[in-house]
């Protein structure tokens, strides 16, 4: 395995790892494990906790598969690896 | 209107039929990402979704949440452990992936006997919704409905394969959100001022005060939970619940099946950026829908004197979805947490039917809801067929049983293995066997305990081997399939609630069956020997994009 597909893939498990945290955390995290602590705040009329676990977990989906999509494209043009 | 948009489902069908075993198969590898984003959120959404999941949000609260971030979340990891690399694969289905990874034909077997089950479960399912929902709206008995939906589906899966389903399910989308949005943008407005239902359900009522107090307040005053609150001592199974929903829906064979008909990887992986906006676009309007319609239920029914109770409420009893017991006999409805003086049973199934006439919405408002619901249940039973009929011509027939078939008679055998599932789908859902409800909602968790972890491994971990994929397979899906016979005592089970492993149902056993699959298959694989060159090759060329329209033009 060539040392530019190593540094390839290295970047590529960075970045899942990163999205993937974040994935956690929205969800399992604020929407579940910390949603009783944050239903002490409230965003408009939501308890912070039920917004996530009903709205903002969603949301965030969605925004970090399009991020990923952004950096991987990129990475991909760097690394010459691209499709026409 | 019914009737108007299944005209335009078949004209589609019948422009885009397909020609060869690559179009049968995966639309030949053409679709554009936001179509392809577009059909996989019709075939993702089913008639549970589209019907059900509001309805049960609604008497859950807080706790729903299980399958709104269960049913979306599995798309990020689709997104970003699978659907690129499984695109650079290029081949037609999962036990295509798991027989080439694992060089076995008895992998290939396995993987195929789980895709099976899984769709098969799901199909039924589906082709009861149709039934159900046809028969309500055409007034014809449930099992003329069945047979109706058996015929429209048969027609264009039969003919179209995956493109003609591709582009249906694309205007099936159409339908089925626009359905779903127009009747919860008219409610938000009369309830809050406010067009946009995400924002509606956390605003200020016509009262002046936030709708979601009003719903605790109402709630508690009831007897109930707060609608918000959350409940501690369901936290563990509402984790592993969430998790196996969406690991499950990662492994879903034909949701996969959606990421093999685009032309690149990076298709691939935009392909599933919009399929997730568009489901998105569904499941956080549900969430709003679920709280109008408690709202709603709660203020136009509690304490009102049965004479006067509202014609949908009259109309819903007949079906018996809706009930009606005056135990103190004072000629009100009482509607109470307490079991004992309850006197008012509402099935979740009928929120979002009921729920423009609750509303007070004119009559067309109803119609498009029926087509909606009709479009969510046809789309997600022709994708299910599809697998089904894959897995039978391909997986079995071609690369199994008959090396030697022609392309010309391999597409003939997957029109004939369609048009049986279809019927055998049909006549499964006319006479559903008890258990077939409670199996749907376990499919999640056998995908996950399944699929998930030899998908995962065979291209993140170089080393993994065939014993240990299998192994691990074989393992997860046995522990699994264990624990839900066991505590579903609809299959026959003798395990008591009480008795749960740290309080997980069946629902959420998925996710430690996982856990094991992926020990087990680590574990083995490290004490067999290593996967042969060609294998490492496979793996090393999966994690690049470039080269993606077959195996035989790898480069590097």
């Amino acid at each position: 395995m060539s040392k530019k597909s190593t540094d390839y893939w290295k970047t590529n498990l960075k970045y899942l790892g990163v999205l993937l945290l974040i994935w956690f955390s929205v969800s399992f995290g604020f929407g579940i494990l910390l949603a009783e602590t944050l239903n002490q705040f409230q965003i408009g009329g939501f308890p912070l906790g039920f917004w996530f676990a009903h709205q903002g977990s969603i949301y965030a989906f969605v925004l970090l598969i399009f991020v990923y999509v952004y950096l991987m494209n990129k990475l991909d043009k760097k690394f010459d690896v691209d499709e026409v | 209107m019914v009737g108007l948009t299944f005209l335009v489902y078949i004209v589609i069908a019948i422009i885009s039929r397909a020609g060869s075993t690559k179009e049968f198969y995966v639309a030949g590898g053409g679709v554009h990402p936001v179509a392809n984003g577009m059909a996989t959120a019709a075939d993702w959404m089913s008639a549970a979704s589209f019907l059900s999941m509001a309805g049960l949000i609604a008497f859950m609260g807080y706790s729903g949440g299980q399958y709104l971030m269960g049913w979306t979340g599995g798309y990020v990891l689709l997104a970003l452990l699978l659907a690129p690399y499984l695109r650079k694969f290029g081949k037609f289905t999962v036990p295509d992936f798991i027989g080439e990874r694992y060089y076995s034909k008895n992998a290939r077997l396995v993987a195929l006997i789980c895709a099976l089950f899984i769709s098969f479960t799901y199909v039924v399912g589906q082709m009861k919704g149709v039934g159900v929902a046809f028969a309500r709206f055409l007034n014809v008995p449930f099992d003329t409905g069945v047979l109706i939906g058996i015929g429209i589906v048969f027609f264009y899966a039969v003919l179209g394969g995956m493109k003609g389903i591709t582009y249906t399910q694309v205007a099936q989308f159409c339908v089925l959100i626009f359905a779903f949005t127009v009747p919860a943008i008219f409610i938000s407005l009369q309830m809050t001022g406010n067009p946009i239902p995400q924002i509606g359900f956390g605003s200020k009522g016509t009262d002046g005060v936030y709708l979601l107090e009003k719903l605790n307040q109402l709630s508690v005053d009831l007897g109930f939970d707060a609608y918000t609150s959350i409940d501690q001592g369901n936290l563990t199974n509402m984790f592993f619940i969430t998790a196996a929903l969406m690991f499950g829906t990662a492994g879903l064979p034909h949701v996969i099946v959606r990421f093999f008909t685009v032309p690149r990887v990076k298709d691939a992986r935009i392909s599933a950026g919009w399929a997730l906006l568009f489901i998105a676009l569904l499941y956080t309007t549900a969430p709003a829908v679920a709280v109008f319609a408690r709202t709603n239920l709660i203020n136009t029914l509690s304490e009102t004197p049965y004479s006067e109770a509202p014609s949908w409420f009259t109309n819903w009893e007949k079906t018996g979805l809706l009930t009606f017991e005056d135990k103190n006999a004072d000629g009100k409805i009482q509607y109470v947490a307490e079991a004992r003086t309850n006197e008012l049973i509402v099935d979740q199934d009928i929120i979002v039917l009921a729920n423009p006439e609750i509303a007070n919405l004119p009559p067309w408002v109803i119609g498009l809801v029926v087509a909606g619901g009709l479009a969510a249940a046809l789309s997600t039973a022709a994708g299910l067929l599809l697998v089904i009929s894959t897995s039978i011509s391909h997986d079995l027939l071609k690369n199994y049983l008959r090396p030697d078939i022609s392309e010309k008679g391999e597409l003939y055998a997957a029109r004939i293995a369609i048009a049986v599932a279809v019927v055998a789908a049909g006549l499964a859902g006319l006479n559903p066997p008890g258990f077939v409800a409670q199996v749907v909602a376990l499919a999640f968790g056998l995908a996950a305990s399944s699929f998930f972890p030899a998908i995962i491994l065979g291209i993140f971990d170089k080393r993994m081997n065939r014993e240990g994929a299998i192994s691990g397979m074989i393992v997860g899906i046995l522990f699994t399939t264990t624990y839900i016979i066991h505590f579903k005592p609809q299959l026959g089970g003798s395990g008591l609630p009480e008795d749960f492993w740290w309080g997980i149902s069946p629902e959420g056993i998925g996710t430690l069956g996982m856990g094991i699959n992926f020990v087990v298959a680590i574990l083995v694989s490290r004490f067999t020997a290593s996967p042969p060159k060609e294998v490492l090759e496979l793996t090393e060329r999966i994690r690049t994009p470039r080269g993606s329209d077959g195996p035989k033009n790898s480069i590097h």
